[in-house]
């Protein structure tokens, strides 16, 4: 457990490097944060005051000192801290994609059983079609698409914006394909191995009702795979919301990096990602204690 | 009952549809300018917004309809399957590349040179795909050389990691050992007999990505940070549709029907042999 906080760490150190160097290797931002009519005396200020004329290391570690206790700059575009912009676009986001979660777990789950249960073999063949689907279509097409057909053709559903519940259908629907379909092959997967087991036999000739071989005993027995995965497909999510809020004008983080990344306004940028980073680290972290607890096995 | 065993039992037969998919693909993409039946920047303004031939007011002359500025869509489409291809099929095998050969130092040198390679392996795995790459486009720029870099930076460490884990379970193994006791160099080790036995999952690997970095082209060409017109690719042309969504569906629909169908053949092919190289693997 110590072992694995303290990796935990060294990437974390080694991520803040990379955005660091990232923000550095594009150059000197001076000149697209001053109006054109600026002197060099002015340029000059303004590097000394963001203190871009020391040394690299000294930078990175006033980089450091500054992003340990949340401080990322000041945004250039906005002349507001960089931190407050990711602040406000955390809880749209995570909102989002706690919901794609729920819905690409409840989907993924279920087809994933059911055909792993089922002996109709086209039961199966079609769980395959849209699990094969899922992984294969690009996300924003996704969204395009259910806007056409539910929000232009059906005028059923607002097609972009943050507020009401319906806001939340179709983004939610677009985010949660890819996972859902990862998720239904998965537990296919280890669902129908687990069905060959010995203990399930065992099970029948004891004459257990079936629901409860099903759901109590085999489910149990795949879950450990399944719960590593999640925790990948929540990362993968929150990647794929990037896009899919661009689809949608949905106000989360995916907005603010891409603004961002076009008006090169790199105080946003840094904050982001490193927020987004630590995010997904901290979810990896509690899926690996969420497998100690399942797992006795894995408690060393 | 089980979908593993018949899968298993079918293996030897591999999926036609994909395989031919793929074939054509690479076929379009290798001919690129010289199939198109317009060049692909060829406005013409007389029939704008022309629909697909089998719809009303669709022509011959341009069988799947035209954009806005009248440039013929299928043109487009064979077009950007070259950028497509070229950069997702250069980028997987540079990052490949890359991959093995660190994979193979850090399996076969172990200790403090598996121990960097490992922990930047981990690193570069920590952050969310998309996230690394736009973090990137935002350092580098974007536009065709630039996405062949991000894609080499966001894929090289899955290959590191599979090939040092092959590494390590075939490193014991008896024909190895006797090489060693033979004298053989230890370089020729690793290419001659270890490499081979890892190619196969490497081959699955890269399968799989050629997909994914489609994919992920052509999400940043949507967001306008991927490849840059005059050039072409998928996620270009939908990000130019999508404002006449309502009355011009081909626009949008036709390229990402083609992403959908061609990430599905490779995704398939990948399946594929990877049941065939190991038939325990259901997934």
């Amino acid at each position: 457990m110590v072992k694995r906080l303290g990796q935990t760490l060294v990437t974390l150190l080694f991520l803040t490097l990379m955005v660091f160097a990232l923000a550095r290797l594009t150059g000197d931002p001076t000149p697209l944060v001053l109006p054109t009519e600026a002197t060099a005396q002015d340029a000059q200020f303004f590097r000394h005051q963001y203190g871009l004329d020391r040394s690299l290391p000294v930078q990175y570690l006033i980089f450091l000192g500054n992003v340990s206790r949340g401080d990322f700059g000041v945004s250039f575009r906005y002349r507001e801290p960089a931190i407050g912009f990711v602040m406000a676009g955390l809880g749209p986001t995570l909102r989002l994609t706690g919901l794609a979660m729920l819905l690409a777990v409840v989907v993924g789950l279920g087809l994933g059983i059911l055909a792993a249960v089922s002996r109709n073999v086209w039961i199966d063949r079609l769980v395959n079609l849209y699990a094969s689907f899922g992984q294969a279509v690009p996300s924003f097409w996704l969204g395009l698409m259910l806007v056409t057909l539910f929000s232009i053709n059906l005028p059923w559903l607002p097609s972009s914006g943050h507020g009401t519940a319906g806001h939340y259908v179709l983004p939610v629907i677009t985010l949660s394909v890819f996972a859902s379909a990862s998720i239904t092959r998965l537990t296919r997967a280890n669902m129908a191995e687990a069905m060959q087991s010995d203990f399930v036999h065992m099970e029948r000739v004891l004459g257990l009702p079936e629901a409860s071989i099903v759901l109590r005993h085999a489910l149990r027995n795949a879950s450990l795979p399944i719960v590593t995965y999640l925790g990948l497909q929540f990362g993968l999510l929150l990647g794929g919301a990037i896009v899919t809020e661009r689809v949608f004008a949905w106000p989360g983080l995916g907005q603010i990096i891409v603004d961002a990344i076009l008006h090169r306004d790199y105080p946003v940028i840094q904050a982001t990602v490193l927020v987004t980073a630590v995010m997904f680290m901290l979810i990896n972290l509690a899926v690996d204690v969420t497998c100690m607890v399942l797992d006795p096995r894995l408690r060393v | 009952m089980s979908a593993i065993e018949q899968e298993a039992g079918g293996r030897g037969r591999p999926p036609m549809l994909a395989l031919a998919c793929c074939v054509l693909l690479v076929i379009v993409a290798v001919l690129g300018d010289i199939a198109t039946p317009y060049a692909k920047d060829f406005a013409d303004l007389s029939a704008t917004l022309a629909p697909p031939f089998w719809q009303d007011g669709g022509s011959l002359a341009h069988l799947l309809g035209t954009d806005t500025l009248g440039r013929d869509l299928l043109s487009r489409l064979i077009a950007g399957t070259r950028i497509s291809l070229l950069t997702a099929g250069a980028a997987i095998f540079v990052a490949g590349t890359i991959g093995v050969l660190l994979g193979l130092l850090a399996g076969y040198a172990g200790g403090l040179v598996d121990a960097i390679v490992m922990r930047a392996v981990d690193a570069f795995l920590a952050l969310p795909f998309i996230l690394m790459a736009l973090a990137l486009v935002a350092a580098l720029g974007s536009g065709v050389e630039n996405m062949i870099l991000v894609m080499i930076v966001t894929n090289w460490a899955r290959y590191a990691r599979l090939v040092r884990s092959e590494v390590l379970s075939i490193k014991g193994r008896d024909f190895v050992t006797l090489a060693r006791i033979a004298g053989l160099a230890p370089h020729l080790i690793a290419f001659r007999h270890i490499l081979p036995n890892a190619l196969n999952s490497i081959t699955v690997l890269a399968l799989l990505d050629i997909g994914r970095a489609i994919i992920l082209e052509s999400s940043l060409s949507f967001l306008g940070l991927g490849i840059q017109p005059p050039e072409v690719s998928w996620g270009l042309m939908l990000a130019d549709g999508k404002a006449y969504m309502s009355f011009a569906w081909w626009i949008t629909t036709l390229p990402g029907l083609t992403i959908v169908a061609t990430v599905m053949a490779f995704n398939a092919l990948g399946d594929w042999l990877k049941l065939r190289f190991d038939p325990r693997a259901a997934l």
